[in-house]
């Protein structure tokens, strides 16, 4: 019977000693979707990621992932994911080559088959220049490059990546946000923690958001922003003296109490055409704007929302 | 493309394991020196300082000191599991090993394995050295076998106990210093260099309580006489003793 879902997490609880460091979570996974499980340090995010790769046992509470049950089914529920952990987890001693041949025969792949999946593998993530150097002289991206060519050794149906972006620089950021893209569009499920917003924003078709072991909030990262509301306006008006009558008209004709900071006039609105409608009042009354911007709320402001005052 | 994916038994991971041990010995100088290195410069180094003011010379210490510097090898070979287990544990890899469609305990199992192949190279470097430096055994070949057997079983029995402090330790620096400190003290306070009845009291006390005192006179009686002695049944028993008590203990706290 082919199930809809790749995850499905009933009821998970953790606790060590008496600290419960997940706290009755559940939620799908759809196939083939990109799904981040965002939270601060410390929320309980890397401890749900090894429960679902069975590092860790679970307090209470069911894992199933692809029919397989986590506890019952483990070898089987192993076989349908890669992972990918926080601190890129090659073999320092041992090269590129080395790393790659030896998880494929773990992974039972033959010894010919092996050898050409790792030269796949190695061209895929531009690692054929560096296959016969030791990881040890790796740098970062490269070694997380290494890491995830490892992970998808079997082309598994899930790929788990926690945190896969931290401590990357912006360029090599955006390397691997494109590699996670062209996994997806070859049909895999992602599953992904991180503590950015951004990378939450651009990869993930659905984010839940954690926060001391709770889940409080689950949805599209538009239905999350949606939830928060507002678009902001922020502009500067060329001339200074025009300030105080720019914040009355933008007042009268949106609604709203702007706010000024370092002549920055800032203001909520409903939608763009609204904030349109205000600057064409400004416009008639030959007030020129010298600097402009429209925003969405980002997820930032949903996080900041949901979790304020509990930290 | 699909991937094809035999079913692979434990055996066979088993020995994957164990091959990606050995390439770490070999690729990683600092186990490397342990296993090969420290034999050779040890058996030199004290063979030529110490030969002469302990036993007359060279040639009439190297029977002495043949089976002290084989096992001070072993102790410092079998050490190597625990660091390596933990540095594994340390970088994260352990964890993607557990993570593979594999039996739970072939990475333990791999290491382990990989154990006594070093075992096997320390020993093997260790007589070679003392051949080399003159050292002719009156025995047949065959009891120099024996003599190799005991050492590596020896040394696998004891990387059960490493293995164990490895998966404890908090650190793998930590799991070093113990290894070295433990090597030290188990093969200089014992009669591996020197006759014990030449030290003083309480150190003749603590040689005497030393289990290496037993495997290394276990080998020099093999090698004397040509034949098994009592003490070398001794050595067998504790030896499957500390399998028996540490193995459940190392998988134990492996499962955790």
């Amino acid at each position: 019977m082919q199930k809809k879902f790749a995850i499905k997490v009933n009821h998970l609880s953790k606790t060590f000693g008496n600290q419960k460091v997940v706290d009755d979570i559940s939620f799908t996974v759809n196939k083939g979707e990109v799904f981040g499980l965002l939270g601060p340090n410390g929320a309980g995010k890397t401890t749900i990621l090894r429960i679902l790769t069975t590092l860790l046992k679970p307090t209470a509470g069911d894992v199933n992932i692809f029919g397989y049950d986590i506890k019952k089914e483990s070898k089987l529920a192993r076989s349908m994911f890669g992972v990918t952990n926080q601190y890129a987890a090659v073999d320092e001693d041992i090269s590129a080559r080395e790393n790659l041949m030896i998880f494929s025969r773990l992974n039972g792949l033959s010894k010919n088959a092996s050898k050409a999946r790792t030269n796949e593998l190695l061209k895929e993530f531009s690692l054929e220049n560096s296959a016969d150097k030791t990881a040890k002289n790796f740098s970062g991206g490269m070694r997380r490059r290494l890491d995830l060519a490892i992970s998808l050794i079997t082309r598994p149906k899930i790929i788990f990546l926690d945190e896969p972006t931290t401590g990357l620089d912006p360029r090599t950021r955006t390397q691997m946000w494109d590699t996670i893209r062209n996994l997806v569009k070859d049909g895999s499920t992602i599953f992904l923690t991180t503590q950015y917003l951004e990378e939450a924003d651009t990869l993930a078709n659905r984010v839940a958001i954690i926060d001391h072991g709770k889940l409080i909030k689950i949805g599209t990262p538009d239905e999350l922003k949606h939830n928060l509301g507002d678009l902001t306006l922020s502009l500067k008006v060329t001339n200074d003296n025009d300030i105080t009558r720019a914040i009355e008209i933008l007042q009268a004709s949106l609604n709203t109490e702007p706010k000024l900071t370092n002549n920055i006039i800032t203001t909520k609105c409903k939608s763009t055409e609204q904030a349109i409608e205000g600057l064409s009042h400004l416009k008639d009354t030959q007030i020129s704007i010298s600097d402009l911007s429209i925003q969405e709320p980002s997820l930032d402001d949903v996080f900041m929302n949901l979790t304020v005052g509990k930290n | 493309m699909n991937i094809k994916r035999n079913h692979i038994s434990t055996i066979q991971n088993i020995f994957t394991m164990a091959y990606r041990n050995l390439l770490k010995t070999f690729h990683n100088p600092d186990h490397f020196m342990d296993v090969l290195i420290q034999p050779i410069m040890f058996m030199i180094l004290f063979g030529y300082l110490f030969g002469g003011a302990i036993a007359g010379g060279v040639q009439a210490y190297l029977p002495i000191i043949v089976p002290g510097i084989l096992i001070q090898t072993i102790l410092s070979a079998a050490s190597g599991s625990g660091t390596q287990i933990k540095e594994d544990m340390e970088t994260g890899v352990f964890d993607r090993f557990k993570s593979l469609p594999i039996a739970h305990i072939a990475p333990l199992a791999g290491q382990l394995l990989a154990d006594i192949l070093r075992l096997t190279i320390a020993t093997t470097a260790s007589l070679t050295t003392g051949y080399l430096m003159g050292w002719r055994p009156t025995v047949n070949f065959g009891w120099i076998i024996v003599v190799a057997l005991i050492s590596i079983f020896t040394g696998w029995a004891i990387s059960w106990i490493y293995a164990l402090i490895g998966l404890l330790a908090k650190r793998a620096t930590m799991v070093e210093s113990i290894s070295l400190m433990t090597m030290l003290l188990l093969s200089f306070l014992s009669n591996a260099f020197v006759p014990i009845n030449t030290l003083p009291k309480i150190l003749q006390i603590i040689a005497k309580l030393n289990p290496m005192t037993y495997v290394i006179d276990a080998i020099r009686q093999i090698l004397a006489t040509g034949s098994f002695p009592p003490v070398a049944w001794i050595v067998l028993l504790f030896g499957l003793g500390i399998v028996l008590i540490f193995a459940p203990l190392t998988v134990l706290a492996y499962n955790k």
